[in-house]
């Protein structure tokens, strides 16, 4: 049953956004998602709007990934624009049991459900057209000047690399576990909460006991290949930057460019 | 320089404290004034049972143990030389048991070239050796695919295509085949062999499998840290009774042989390693019709 989790949903393709240099990528996220807290009014949404339709035209992935990237965060919605209807001050419309729901309220929770679903749809489309593996070393690239002051910028993406190789490895073995112990009586499904939990400390201890002794052949194993951390290291897919990933950055500029003047009232829709 | 690797009377402990200035305490003696010589280009199998110190014998074959008396040599180098520890490993790779944990990256090819990317390898002739080497192994068509959709086989197949993507020498392998069922087994030990043969790559196998050990061109058998066989397999499996006292089996046919020859069979001979060889002969018992 632990199966069925899926990590880092990629899916694969050549359009333009999965063939787009995975740093650029991230670099046109950040500054989607800037220019959705930018905004400060339902006109000035609009451009982010626009961008995010293109891109995910140009993706070529199907509609109804959108749906599915939402369904996990729909409580969340719920939560905070329930919150801000009725906590919000404001001119009240409505009253109901002495609680004011505003204008202001229904405003801003609007805003904030708006912001909320672009940030995911954005970060998810990122996440769909780029490989996990591209996406570390991209991450490593991009930081990689932060490690002159001695940040860890190598490390990092080596325990990234290393955690997304192990963790299906780590879920089948989870999964064998718990089939052993259910094997030999254990009630994992039932009983009250404390119970559940007491139940599962004999799957939590074979779990670490084997992950450390991964760990240490792991380490081994990347011993005898001459692994000596990121000093003088080359990589077998180096990324590479083109015009149409300069162009994909300018075309974002010009969007949050519209963002900021809607907002300063220089245009209006 | 015709010996990849040497052992010179070399001695070993495992001990429970690390610090150097201390005295260890609770040594465990492994070896104690072992030497043994491989020669370049040569397959040789070593066969033990649980605990004599196989697996710690490899270890000091690239510098991952040193030795505490006597000196190793690998490649020529001395393992004791620092700074030439990498320009050791490049040399002689080293392949474990366990596939699942020694593949690193959650793509085929990636993991691969894992070592060449820690050498420093350029992009380009990384590629190239990355693609020879998984063709080497026969798992280029997989060389997009993740690792855990592999089967165990041939997750052994991209270890070691990691691992001559170096362009070692010598590869050492520690039960490699341990985890695996029969088709992957087989797999396994037919990449091996091809590499030995095509391209001159040195062999050291550790197993525990006598048909795998009747496949070298020698046979070491360790007991208790010392080497008290080391010969062709053909010599070294006739010698049943020595073989069975120190716990190990031998292959099938020259079991037979073994036991038809205590009945008194006199044409039964314990050189006989392998089935066809094993069939020829009993077909001339049969048909022959030798009595005891
Ligand atoms: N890190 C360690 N610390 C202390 N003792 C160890 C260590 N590693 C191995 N030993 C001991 O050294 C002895 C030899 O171990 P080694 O792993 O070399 O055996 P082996 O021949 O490879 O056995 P197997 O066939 O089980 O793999 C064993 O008795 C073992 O208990
Ligand atoms: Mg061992």
């Amino acid at each position: 049953m632990l199966k069925d989790i899926t990590i880092g949903q990629y899916f694969p393709g050549n359009s333009l956004l999965h063939t787009m240099d995975a740093r650029f990528k991230i670099i046109v996220t950040a500054i989607f998602i800037v220019m959705i807290f930018a905004a400060d009014s339902f006109s000035a949404l609009l451009p982010p709007l626009i961008f995010f339709i293109l891109a995910f035209a140009l993706s070529g992935l199907p509609v109804k990934l959108i749906a599915r990237s939402m369904k996990p965060i729909i409580p969340v919605l719920v939560f905070t624009s329930v919150l801000n209807v009725f906590f919000v001050d404001g001119k009240a419309l409505v009253s109901i049991f002495g609680i004011n729901i505003t204008d202001e309220g229904l405003i801003i929770s609007g805003m904030m459900v708006l912001r909320l679903i672009a940030l995911i749809c954005g970060s998810s489309l990122l996440t769909y057209t780029t490989s996990p593996i591209i996406l570390t070393d991209a991450i490593e690239k991009m930081l990689k000047p932060l490690s002159k002051i001695g940040f860890p910028a190598h490390e990092l993406a080596m325990m990234m690399t290393i955690a997304l190789r192990f963790i299906p490895t780590l879920i089948e073995e989870t999964d064998k576990i718990m089939s052993a112990q259910k094997a030999r009586g254990a009630e994992l499904d039932s009983g009250t909460l404390v119970q559940r939990a007491k139940a599962l400390v004999p799957i939590l201890i074979p779990l670490f006991v084997s992950s450390f002794r991964r760990a240490e052949e792991l380490a081994l194993a990347m011993e005898c290949r001459c692994y000596h951390g990121g000093e003088g290291r080359t990589k077998l897919r180096e990324p590479v930057s083109g015009g149409k990933d300069y162009a994909a950055l300018g075309v974002t500029l010009l969007f949050l460019c519209a963002v900021l003047l809607i907002n300063m009232g220089k245009v209006v829709i | 320089m015709d010996n990849i690797i040497k052992a010179d009377n070399i001695s070993f402990y495992y001990s429970d404290i690390q610090d150097e200035d201390k005295p260890a305490e609770n040594k465990i003696q492994i070896f104690d004034g072992l030497s043994l010589e491989i020669a370049k280009g040569s397959f040789t199998v070593i066969l033990g049972h649980n605990g004599c110190g196989k697996s710690t014998l490899a270890k000091h074959m690239n510098a991952i143990l040193l030795p505490c008396g006597g000196k190793m040599y690998a490649a020529g180098i001395d393992t004791a030389d620092e700074e030439r520890i990498f320009e050791i490993r490049e040399h002689i790779g080293m392949v474990f048991q366990n596939p699942d944990n020694q593949i690193v990256a959650s793509v085929v090819e990636e993991d691969a070239a894992f070592a060449l990317e820690n050498m420093g390898v350029p992009p380009e002739e990384m590629r190239q050796r990355v693609d020879d080497a998984l063709k080497a192994v026969g798992m280029y068509e997989y060389r997009e695919h993740s690792p855990s959709q592999l089967s165990g086989g041939q997750k052994q197949r991209v270890a070691i295509a990691g691992i001559i993507a170096m362009q070692p020498d010598c590869i050492v392998l520690d039960e490699p085949t341990a985890m695996l069922d029969p088709v992957g087994r087989r797999e396994v030990m037919k990449t091996v062999k091809r590499l030995n043969r095509e391209k001159g790559v040195t062999i050291v196998l550790i197993t525990h499998y006598m048909d795998e050990a009747a496949q070298a061109e020698r046979v070491v058998v360790m007991d208790g840290g010392r080497i008290i066989l080391d010969d062709t397999p053909c010599e070294v499996f006739s010698h049943v009774d020595r073989l069975r006292e120190v716990g190990l089996d031998v292959p099938q046919s020259t079991q037979l042989m073994y036991i038809m020859k205590q009945n008194g069979y006199k044409s039964a001979d314990t050189h006989i390693i392998n089935e066809e060889e094993c069939a020829d002969l009993l077909y001339d018992i049969l048909t022959k019709g030798e009595q005891k």
